[in-house]
């Protein structure tokens, strides 16, 4: 038993020269969790912060210009353009210009004077659905808070509700703070997978393969020897993300690192097992790559971390039953921002355990029935 | 025999040793079953999950009601919830149960009405609690926003309910352009076809050159009489195909599958496709040349050209909004200026100006990297 210890550490060991040896393949472990933890933490936001706008105002009202003064005031909208007519507005926002166009009515005053109510005509740009539905709230919210200046300048009766609004665990509702947790188990997943799938996969295209095979190494020692290194490259790569998160994005933890890492190695055990399944599939590493690669893309949109799950048709929703790294976010988000114990993430251990327990089993079968 | 030593210049040989390792490319990269997979069945995947998969939109959002009040008033306060489309109410009998169910994520926000809510109404100045699930902020914020909309509704109706006179206010006439129902559909799915032309053209480019540098192949290929320009036109050639296939598949799925509006001309759509297609080649290729070495050439290739176009290009995340930095950084991509240009031609139209200034962008840039690919791919061993 201490003997075949000795030879999995040996080739543990000769596995992380392997990928350790250069400077540049080196590096490539390190930046590309760095860089795209940078940019994807910057870039990852579905708040507003600007928003172009183009007014045609026909009453030159006062009230009218309170209300653009109230939307001026809110510092996310930028007045670039005041159309003269109608067809100007199409010019400004077809050309993306103005992300949203305010249109107030020659009767806006007399009607408001009534005490009726007053339109105004909002059009919006919704090439991209998302920026304009955000844009929409922001402007019914600026109107919203104006009609209770309005109400209480003529005296009318106050809304007597008041909805008093909390957010969990994520007070402000930072599209940063899941995001950012969710790329902890994303951003990792591919290089473990790919350093797992390219393993053996080398060793076939360079011919060294049966050499291993005559070393006194069984095949489940080979495989065991092969999954170790990955598996501490991945988690390697996790803690990048997740000192990122803690130190550079400033998102707080709410739960356990004990609980986090347990969930994480579970990930990358299940994850290493799918990479060498594909491993022993494949006949070089160009295979071994794309089959990677032609797998990887729908785990990560079928993920949830950029849409949600409970969007998805239930067909697909069925699909990503199979996919680890639906559970690793979910379990990583859970833990990181609600700061669940061990035991409220079970239902995710369990199928990451499922999925290890099913493909490590299969890759030893393959190299067994494959290779041999 | 005598044209296979044709000198440089002569149409002849030119065309000819192009069409003998054309044929050599499209049989190398049909043989291999990965290739086809990357090429054809993975943009199928992908055009699938775009189209029925993936969603923003919120609908149907389950939201816990638990009325500590049993007064018709807290009744009625609440009642408007059920006609919104966007939010389906359970009532439940205590707020212990309603925490549970928001632990366990089966519901996307708690409205609370407290126990001294129509005694507090009475008095002018009644409360909701709402408490919402913020570990997903941009769900937690728009069903934020409905639920509150709802509730403000009743209650503005109510305060009005009985008055001499009516109150004004201001009401928004909303009109979404391009994209009347706001469906995240209609721009995921044009987004795909860059995504597509990405893959195939950066990503399967980039790893097969870089194979090819990696294992010898292609100094095997300089000792013949072939020149590097027509090396470098036979590996484009087959894979411009395969992305076309995949523009193709993108179109014809757009069109009968998801019923996307196509506002613009199709020409354009494929000029600005092809101009992409070649940037991506060109990019690819480059890619290859730099790092020769199957694995580094695939992370370089995710690091510049997939992850950006997925994440930086404004396909998910409006570059308007995010730091400076950051969009300087997706302004240098080409694939902001193809997501730009093709969303703009399939939901508004040929609006020449957006239309003039991506196709230039992009044309500069293909120029610019198949002028380097080709400056770097020279006849030399090392």
């Amino acid at each position: 038993m201490t003997e075949a210890l000795r030879r999995i550490v040996v080739l543990c060991r000769k596995e992380l020269l392997a990928i350790l040896k250069d400077p540049a393949s080196r590096a490539i472990l390190i930046v590309p969790a760095l860089v795209q933890s940078l940019l994807f933490g910057y870039a990852a936001t579905y708040d507003l912060s600007d928003v172009p706008y183009a007014l045609l105002d026909e009453s030159r009202g006062e009230t009218a210009q309170g209300l653009v003064a109230r939307l001026d005031g809110t510092g996310i909208f930028r007045r670039v353009a005041t159309p003269r007519g109608p067809g100007d507005i199409a010019r400004v926002v077809d050309e993306q210009q103005a992300l949203v166009a305010i249109r107030i009515g020659p009767d806006f005053e007399d009607r408001l004077a009534a005490g009726g109510e007053a339109p105004i005509q909002l059009i919006v740009d919704a090439r991209n659905s998302n920026t304009a539905g955000s844009a929409l709230r922001y402007v019914a919210a600026v109107v919203e808070a104006y009609n209770a200046e309005l109400r209480r300048r003529g005296g009318v009766a106050r809304s007597p509700l008041r909805v008093e609004s909390r957010a969990w665990y994520n007070p402000n509702l930072e599209t940063r703070w899941y995001l950012m947790p969710g790329m902890i188990a994303a951003l990792s997943m591919l290089q473990t997978l790919l350093l797992t799938a390219l393993s053996v996969a080398r060793e076939r295209e360079q011919g060294t393969f049966d050499q291993l095979l005559v070393t006194p190494l069984t095949p489940v020692e080979i495989m065991v020897g092969k999954a170790v290194p990955p598996v501490l490259i991945g988690l390697a790569q996790a803690s990048i993300v997740l000192l990122m998160a803690l130190f550079w994005f400033e998102v707080p933890m709410a739960g356990s690192l004990a609980t986090l890492y347990s969930g994480l190695a579970m990930f990358t055990l299940a994850s290493v097992g799918i990479g060498l399944s594909i491993s022993a599939l494949s006949a070089n590493m160009q295979q071994a790559m794309l089959y990677t690669f032609v797998l990887i893309m729908p785990m990560m949109l079928l993920s949830g971390l950029t849409t949600p799950i409970r969007n998805m048709p239930q067909v697909l929703q069925m699909a990503t039953l199979a996919n680890p790294l639906r559970f690793a976010i979910d379990l990583v988000q859970r833990v990181y921002l609600e700061g669940v114990g061990l035991a409220a993430v079970v239902p995710d251990l369990l199928p990451l355990l499922a999925i290890a327990a099913v493909t490590l089993p299969l890759a030893a079968w393959l190299f067994r029935n494959r290779l041999a | 025999m005598n044209d296979m030593r044709a000198p440089a210049g002569q149409g002849g040989g030119f065309l000819f040793r192009l069409v003998s390792l054309v044929r050599k490319e499209f049989r190398q990269m049909w043989r291999d079953k990965s290739n086809m997979a990357m090429g054809i069945l993975l943009p199928i995947a992908l055009i699938l999950i775009f189209g029925y998969g993936l969603s923003l939109d919120v609908k149907n959002a389950p939201v816990a009601v638990v009325l500590e009040d049993a007064s018709p008033a807290a009744r009625e306060a609440v009642s408007g919830l059920e006609l919104s489309p966007y939010i389906s109410p359970s009532m439940l009998a205590s707020m212990h149960e309603a925490r549970r169910l928001m632990r366990e994520r089966a519901v996307d926000a708690i409205v609370r009405v407290p126990p001294d809510f129509s005694r507090r109404l009475a008095a002018g100045h009644a409360q909701i609690q709402l408490l919402v699930h913020g570990a997903d902020a941009n769900r937690a914020a728009i069903v934020r926003g409905y639920v509150e909309g709802a509730l403000g509704t009743w209650a503005l109706r109510r305060a009005d309910r009985g008055a001499a006179s009516a109150a004004p206010a201001v009401t928004i006439g909303q009109r979404l352009w391009f994209n009347a129902a706001n469906t995240s559909t209609w721009y995921l799915v044009p987004g795909l076809i860059v995504l597509v032309m990405t893959l195939v053209g950066a990503f399967l480019t980039a790893l097969v050159m870089a194979r090819e540098w990696e294992r010898g192949t292609l100094e095997a290929l300089f000792v013949t009489p072939v020149r590097p320009t027509e090396i470098l036109l036979a590996k484009l050639v087959p894979y411009f195909v395969v992305g076309m296939a995949g523009l193709a598949l993108s179109l014809l799925a757009s069109q009968f599958l998801f019923a996307v509006p196509m506002q613009g001309s199709l020409a354009l759509v494929l000029l600005g496709s092809v101009l992409y297609l070649l940037v991506a080649l060109g990019l690819g290729l480059v890619i290859s040349s730099a790092t020769r070495n199957q694995f580094m050439a695939s992370q370089v290739a995710l690091l510049t050209s997939f992850m950006p176009s997925l994440m930086l290009s404004g396909f998910l995340f409006d570059l308007r909004d995010v730091p400076v930095a950051i969009r300087l950084v997706g302004h240098a991509l080409p694939a902001t200026y193809f997501m730009d240009l093709i969303r703009t031609l399939f939901l508004a139209g040929n609006v020449w100006p957006v239309v003039l200034k991506d196709c230039a962008v992009l044309a500069g840039y293909a120029v610019a990297l198949l002028a380097v690919a080709r400056a770097v791919t020279r006849k030399r061993l090392d």
